[in-house]
């Protein structure tokens, strides 16, 4: 590949590292208290609102977050663009962490944390929820596969383990070598099943709420809710990419990457375009425009999501000038990023709403602990893992054509 | 130049026409109701809420002790929902209706699991722990469970309760129909058994039916004409007669398409064989093989440039 990975070599330890570690901490006391006085000890879920702040933010928004990873992939190695290429392993981190942080959320969220393997034995193919577990657990080892050549190229033959372990010094140094032969040429099967997956299971977590039509309000409730899943999945992959790596390389004052953000923002004016046609047009069709100015906590969230998350960014995105401002263009990208958010959250927490105990939800303090402190372990390990494996590009380097 | 927009077009619209071409093709879905089943009809103008049916669901289910005993009637001075120490829970509505003492004429509604003959809750279950049995019954297998919840996201009734507060070995409960009594014991259900007044009337379905029917044709002044559960998310297995509408006693109304039918047509269309996931594959694997020709002959990295 034409361009340059690297190690970050920045400090690690920044304020902003040691509130990450804070937030962990917090996180980690809340996770504790649900193992040991139960997930009601900690959270405001009840029999009429099973599902809250876990399943909207660290799954369902965590899914739909991680899209970079299939959408880059898409780009640079199944049609060949492979201008984007510096924006490939830094997504793909991105996604691996995303899936990882989903299951380790799940694992908080379900009851029987330790039964998380039992849809592997048992199966209900009626069950979208068991397609979409399914799809999920692939999707992560191929994520995991996909990752495993950026380790590889580290420490092929640089394999220097401490002390004790340095006798599997040759062992491991033989895998690397075998891993670096036989990945180049089967890595095609996996960029291509990851694209495959997440289309599964990005829409099918849209299908998720299509039996319950008496809970989920009109304005969300529509038979194309998977289309508009992954359509809106697709649409946030770039913006996703350009939120993250303005982060990444404005906290470690890296080369902002905006020869390659700025184009890569241009097909997002298609993207989101597509999926605002489609989310106009699917409330055109069904005429739930009539909710639209009930100015109800419900339709507000809507506007929310519709104007703020998708229709003004989206305008800002046909200007050129946004799209040649690395802080513009951040900050719409950030917009469309939290629209997404807000409507994954209004899909299965705001717009849900009990009709025979018309039950309320806001999330307990426990519940709001756990989900920062599991998007700040992201953050740290995304730090960490950047400053040790070749993820992100070199900073000296122009971006090569 | 950013993306080629004709070449993105095209893979839309192959995709398009793949997935409506398949749609097209589906099975009808079909209700996978079972034929012969049991069920219980609720005689709402029988009832005189004496809260035996709660003590006896408690006995036979060994649920623990209430808080408050089940002669304690000021219990109903409070709508109940049922929960995870609860099977089943009586309720006291007024509707306005007076009798000559001008007094109000209570109704007395019993909630528990409705025993849906297309349910919600087995269709979403991840693991099918939730399922349909032959004589009717929506049985829990604890075994299977694992705490998922998406029942009870489904559930059009909002049955399903939960153990919340047990942090490694938590139970989704509900109304079990008595089913080991039912069918090993040959049993009726503790609360059909145990009812004074034959409020609850426990048989075939499609008895239970013509028996409701039967007392709306020779009672219409007492009844209206409504049995809830026949119709409602494709019929349920616990029926309900009333002298009031039903929304007037907090049943939620329904519609009469099974619950599962819309994401079962969908998943079914998409999924059926796994078609799409191998179309798409194979697509996507044809046009990798296409770029990867083309870039080949002209360089790489050509595609991208400036905004």
């Amino acid at each position: 590949m034409s361009h340059q990975a690297a190690p970050v070599n920045a400090k690690f330890w920044t304020p902003g590292v040691v509130v990450l570690a804070v937030l962990m901490a917090a996180g980690a006391a809340a996770i504790l208290a649900r193992f040991i006085g139960g997930i009601g000890y900690v959270s405001n879920l009840t029999t009429a609102r099973p599902w809250g702040l876990w399943i909207g933010v660290d799954v369902a928004s965590g899914v739909a977050l991680a899209a970079g990873g299939f959408t880059t992939a898409f780009l640079a190695h199944i049609i060949g663009r492979h201008y984007y290429e510096p924006v490939v392993r830094p997504a793909l981190l991105t996604a691996m962490l995303g899936y990882t942080f989903v299951v380790l959320g799940l694992l908080v969220d379900i009851g029987r944390s330790w039964a998380i393997w039992k849809p592997m034995l048992y199966w209900n193919p009626t069950s979208v929820l068991f397609e979409v577990a399914m799809c999920v657990m692939f999707y992560l080892n191929v994520l995991y596969i996909e990752f495993l050549p950026i380790v590889v190229e580290r420490f092929k033959g640089r394999v220097r383990l401490p002390g004790p372990l340095s006798g599997l010094n040759t062992p491991v140094e033989a895998i690397l070598r075998l891993l670096d032969a036989v990945l180049p040429k089967i890595m095609w099967l996996f960029i291509i099943a990851g694209v495959v997956l997440s289309c599964m299971h990005q829409s099918s977590l849209g299908s998720l709420m299509l039996i319950a039509p008496t809970k989920l309000h009109p304005l969300w409730y529509t038979p194309i809710l998977p289309l508009l899943f992954l359509t809106s999945a697709i649409a946030v992959g770039y913006p996703m990419v350009v939120f993250e790596a303005t982060l990444a390389t404005t906290s470690m004052k890296l080369d902002s990457e905006m020869k390659v953000l700025g184009p890569l923002t241009r097909i997002t004016i298609f993207l989101l375009g597509l999926y605002l046609a489609l989310k106009v047009g699917d409330m055109v069709v069904r005429g739930t425009y009539i909710y639209l100015f009930d100015f109800t906590a419900q339709t507000n969230a809507f506007l929310v999501e519709m104007i703020v998350g998708v229709i003004v960014p989206w305008l800002m995105l046909l200007s050129p000038a946004v799209r040649r401002s690395r802080r513009w263009l951040f900050t719409a990208c950030t917009m469309i990023v939290g629209g997404v958010l807000v409507n994954r959250l209004n899909v299965f927490v705001i717009g849900y709403r009990p009709p025979i105990s018309e039950a309320n939800y806001s999330p307990a303090i426990g519940e709001i602990l756990v989900t920062v402190g599991l998007i700040a372990a992201l953050m740290f390990i995304y730090r960490f893992l950047v400053t040790v494996l070749p993820v992100l590009n070199k900073p000296e380097q122009e971006v090569s054509a | 130049m950013g993306l080629n927009r004709r070449d993105f077009f095209k893979y839309v619209t192959v995709a398009g026409a793949a997935v409506a071409g398949a749609e097209g093709s589906a099975h009808a879905w079909q209700s996978r109701a079972p034929s012969d089943s049991v069920g219980c009809l609720v005689d709402l103008t029988r009832c005189i809420g004496c809260r035996k049916c709660e003590e006896a669901c408690n006995r036979v289910n060994g649920l623990p002790e209430p808080d408050r005993s089940f002669e304690d009637y000021t219990v109903l001075d409070r709508e109940r929902r049922p929960d995870e120490k609860t099977y089943t829970v009586v309720n006291r509505h007024t509707t306005g209706q007076i009798d000559e003492r001008d007094q109000l004429i209570p109704t007395f509604v019993k909630l528990q699991c409705m025993h849906c003959q297309d349910p919600a809750c087995a269709s979403a279950c991840i693991v099918g722990a939730l399922s349909k049995k032959e004589n009717g019954t929506v049985h829990y297998d604890v075994s299977k469970c694992i705490g998922c919840r998406y029942c009870m996201v489904a559930c059009p009734f909002e049955i399903p309760a939960y153990e919340y507060h047990d942090p490694i070995t938590p139970r989704v409960m509900k109304c079990t129909f008595c089913y080991e009594r039912v069918q090993s014991e040959n049993k009726l259900p503790g609360c059909a058994e145990i009812c004074p007044v034959e409020a609850i009337t426990f048989g075939r379905r499609s008895d239970l039916l013509k028996v409701a029917h039967d007392r709306i044709k020779r009672n219409p002044g007492r009844y209206i004409d409504h049995v809830y559960g026949e119709k409602e998310v494709g019929g349920t297995s616990w029926m309900y007669l009333s002298a009031v509408p039903f929304e007037k006693l907090g049943f939620v109304t329904l519609p009469e398409e099974p619950m599962p039918r819309l994401a079962e047509t969908i998943q079914h269309s998409l999924f059926a064989y796994m078609w799409s996931p191998i179309v798409l594959f194979g697509m996507l694997g044809g046009v990798m093989w296409a770029s990867k020709d083309k870039s080949d002959r002209a360089g790489n990295g050509k595609e991208g440039g400036s905004s």
